[in-house]
């Protein structure tokens, strides 16, 4: 929330600084950078071994309401993803001030002609309807605002699009009328993820809100890359989490995928954003970034197994089976 | 200058007098009519109509969103406060019928039915449309489109209960194997016959524009509200087909065991999509195009001056809508496209802004220099202007498609597409409907009540749709009956815009009961020497058949001025 607080003043900054036509200085990118909340990440459970879903931060990975914070509900949530900050950076310091500065010129410009060119100041109206200069200027000047606004855009899909590593984890989330499976099929586990109701909400402990809240959630490990796979079962449906930049379909007979990397570890909240019938807006998704031991711990727990250790595991059996054999 | 109605007095005054005007009998005048004014009045009769039914959808939406939780939909369904599924499918039927109300009931019959078939032929001189049969049929179709989506609500929708819950975008296969009830069949055949009427009326209308033009008239001395329904009836000729056809296909899928959009027969649920953009995006011009002919029209008028920039601002309309036909995919950056797909649609996308900053440009311009009057029409347009301005540029960002991963089915594209729709169409469609009001009825609406039904409206709308942005940046998703508690203040708020603007319709409709009754008689031209126009050369109303004798525009007239030439 001190993030979108910041980000306000940033905005107004970036307004003005637009407005004397200045090029937005690079170095305030660095302001948005969420400064390392990493002492914030040791709250999880860690109770040697053991899996006990984290609670989550208030704030963080979800949205904020006016009651707790008048400006942090009005815009974004704040981000915990390198492409979600720089798109809320190019948000923030190059579209909003753009569309802002752009609004408030057509209005100081209507305002004035109808203070300056009514009938009682002008009643003499003049017959101009060619102007070959202005029609170019104002031909020209979008046109190279738009070329402003299209280097980050194209960056920014470049960024988006990135293939993921050939070690990137995978996670297959699939959505179903009206709740989602998660499969990891490099761990051989698989959970099927239903919303809670609201009395299980508010008895499952603080901070979790009705409506987002879920019984099993897609735990994945924070900081590394992730391959995020999306397909449905039965009709569309739309795997989307705010806080990470990060929305994409899920659609049956077809398997998206994009690389998603989580900076730190946390509950991040989202919620099914494509049409899919009657029970549409009651299928949340919660997306619980652990570090590596901790995951992998989930993945144990929850009957799974760890790829490299699996190798050396069997390895170990083959030894074992042969020596009863002998 | 004497008034224009001199300019064009002999033809005019032996109609009004003669009382030669044959009207048919009642049932013949309304039901068979083949005059073009009794059909544009057919057709704003209707738009009202079919608006008060989807405005009162929006209401029981707004009403519901007030507060977090179900509080009203299982009523509506028929149920018990405890059945969520009811409830969750009875909004969708509203928003899918909300949508397509709105869109093909309401914005297209009045803006193209109703002012393009008004005031197309009497502003280049002719006598009707050409096709004045056709005419009546293409509005009896959508008479008809509409009963059969008003049926759809009172048939099976799926097992959980009546209506078509799909959405205005009737995405397969929610549509097909995800409700198989005949609701849905009733509501793509609604589509299909409200698409075959305009298409019938586009095709009216080119016909109409390039041969029925009055002698001396070139298509670049047309005055601009014609040139908008020309592009217009262009767009419906070349992207309803496209519709037809995939409404079509959902159809056979439904029914008739194909699977063109269903991967388990080797079709594809995107291919859909696809198509039905290919159409839906084109639509989106279709209901503004007119509107900005309109506005054109009133500025000019108002400011008793002629249009800065008249050629520029016919070819922009022209590039909105050839541009307008290649950026559809930015409707679907979430599907899973390709990325130099994306990075195309994106820079395409923002084309569009170009010409339309000309047009926002050129109508400043257009004042600049003017002798403004702030009669009822002209606050409608100077409102247009700027809520059009703050609608486009929210599509500025939009059209970027790594932007659009996180607001992409957020409220923050609903609030969008309401500030270019429900605000620039529907502004428009008002300054339109105060200007040409005393043409159409020979009566004088309240110039107080305009007024006050534009200030109650601008304000109203605004506290809907504004706080709408900060919930769809905040993350709330866009077809959601319920939301979490963090979303509740601002949703609030938007619920308590729609009552003002409710309050404002009624002003509105006492404006129109008020001329009706007690309105003082119109004059031929009642807007001064700004309105350049042939319709304001004839009487209010205009007799029932008008230019027997063609006007002429003489070759020593400009563009800027669309009267024949003086005796």
């Amino acid at each position: 929330m001190r993030q979108a607080f910041d980000r306000f003043h940033f905005g107004i900054f970036a307004a003005l600084a637009a407005l004397l036509a200045l090029a937005v200085p690079q170095a305030v990118i660095a302001q948005d950078a969420p400064e390392a909340v990493a002492e914030e990440a040791a709250t999880p459970a860690e109770a040697a071994g053991g899996y006990v879903p984290m609670a989550p931060t208030p704030g963080k990975g979800m949205p904020t309401s006016y009651e707790d914070d008048p400006l942090a509900s009005m815009t974004f949530q704040d981000q915990y993803s390198q492409d979600g900050l720089y798109a809320l950076w190019m948000h923030d310091a190059i579209l909003l001030p753009v569309i802002t500065i752009i609004s408030l010129f057509v209005l100081a410009l209507l305002l004035y002609v109808i203070v300056k060119f009514n009938r009682r100041s002008n009643p003499n109206p003049s017959r101009t309807t060619h102007n070959t200069m202005i029609e170019v200027v104002w031909t020209v000047v979008p046109v190279i605002i738009l070329v402003v606004i299209a280097v980050p855009s194209i960056t920014l899909l470049a960024r988006q699009y990135e293939e993921p590593p050939e070690d990137a984890i995978t996670v297959k989330a699939v959505g179903y009328q009206w709740y989602w499976g998660y499969e990891y099929p490099d761990h051989d586990v698989e959970v099927i993820s239903n919303m809670l109701t609201e009395e299980e909400a508010i008895a499952s402990g603080e901070g979790e809100q009705f409506q987002m809240a879920v019984d099993n959630r897609m735990v994945v490990p924070a900081g590394v890359p992730i391959r995020l796979q999306t397909t449905a079962a039965d009709v569309i449906h739309a795997f989307a989490v705010p806080s990470l930049w990060f929305k994409q379909d899920a659609v049956p007979g077809r398997l998206n995928e994009r690389m998603l990397v989580i900076d730190e570890p946390g509950v991040y909240y989202g919620q099914c954003s494509e049409l899919c019938g009657a029970l549409h807006g009651y299928m949340p998704i919660a997306v619980e970034a652990l570090p590596m031991e901790e995951f992998e711990a989930w993945v144990l727990e929850n009957g799974g197994s760890i790829p490299g250790a699996e190798v050396a595991a069997e390895a170990e059996t083959e030894a074992t089976e042969e020596e009863a054999a002998a | 200058m004497a008034t224009t109605a001199d300019n064009f007095a002999p033809a005019a005054d032996t109609h009004a007098h003669d009382h030669h005007d044959h009207k048919p009998n009642f049932f013949a005048r309304w039901f068979m009519s083949t005059n073009h004014k009794d059909i544009g009045s057919l057709y704003l009769i209707f738009a009202i109509v079919a608006g008060i039914i989807g405005g009162a959808m929006s209401g029981v939406m707004r009403m519901e969103l007030m507060e977090p939780g179900i509080q009203y939909l299982w009523w509506f369904a028929g149920s018990s406060p405890e059945d969520i599924s009811a409830a969750g499918h009875m909004w969708n039927v509203f928003i899918t019928g909300h949508g397509l109300i709105m869109v093909f009931f309401m914005v297209m019959p009045a803006m193209i039915g109703g002012f393009g078939n008004w005031f197309v032929p009497l502003m280049i001189g002719a006598p009707d449309m050409a096709f004045p049969r056709m005419n009546n049929i293409s509005f009896w179709l959508t008479v008809v489109g509409f009963l059969s989506l008003l049926f759809s609500l009172f048939v099976p929708g799926n097992s959980i209960g009546n209506g078509a819950g799909v959405g205005w975008t009737v995405y397969a296969p929610l549509s097909t194997t995800g409700a198989p009830g005949p609701a849905v069949d009733f509501a793509i055949f609604s589509l299909h016959l409200a698409g075959a009427g305009s298409i019938l009326g586009a095709t009216n209308f080119i016909t109409t524009i390039f041969n029925m033009r009055a002698p001396g008239m070139t298509l670049h001395k047309m005055p601009l509200f014609v040139w908008s329904v020309l592009v217009t009836a262009f767009l419906l000729l070349l992207a309803l087909p496209v519709l037809a056809a995939a409404i079509t296909m959902l159809l056979t899928d439904r029914n008739f065991g194909t699977t063109f959009f269903d991967p388990a027969g080797g079709g594809d649920p995107i291919l859909y999509q696809h198509l039905f953009w290919f159409f839906g995006h084109p639509e989106v011009y279709i209901m503004i195009l007119p509107g900005f002919g309109m506005i054109s029209q009133i500025i000019a008028t108002f400011s008793r001056k002629p249009v800065f920039g008249y050629l520029g601002m016919a070819y922009a309309m022209v590039a909105i809508g050839v541009v307008g036909f290649i950026v559809w995919a930015h409707h679907m950056y979430t599907v899973g496209l390709d990325v130099n797909t994306k990075m195309y649609f994106t820079a395409a996308t923002m084309v569009i802004a170009v010409p339309t900053g000309v047009k926002i440009f050129s109508w400043i311009a257009t004042m600049w220099g003017g002798s403004m009057e702030l009669k009822s029409p002209m606050v409608w347009a100077l409102g247009f202007i700027f809520l059009f301005t703050v609608g486009g540029v929210t599509g500025v960002v939009l059209a970027n498609g790594g932007i659009d991963d996180n607001l992409h089915d957020t409220y923050y594209v609903v609030a969008h597409f309401h500030y270019v729709l429900s605000m620039g169409a529907v502004f428009s469609l008002f300054a339109g409907f105060y200007y040409w009001f005393p043409k159409m009825s020979g009566r004088m609406h309240s110039e107080f009540l305009s007024h006050l039904h534009f200030w109650v409206f601008f304000i109203g709308v605004n506290v809907i749709f504004f706080p709408q942005h900060f919930l769809g940046m905040n993350g709330m998703p866009r077809r959601y009956p319920d939301y979490p508690e963090a979303f509740a203040f601002w949703n609030y708020i938007s619920s308590i815009g729609y009552m003002i603007m409710a309050a404002s319709m009624l002003i509105f409709f006492v404006n129109l009961a008020y001329a009706f009754l007690a309105g003082k008689k119109a004059a031929n031209n009642p807007w001064g020497e700004g309105a350049t126009t042939l319709e304001w050369t004839l009487t209010s109303p205009p007799p029932f058949h008008q230019f027997e004798t063609l006007p002429v525009i003489e070759d020593h007239h400009d563009y800027h001025d669309h009267r024949p030439a003086t005796a």
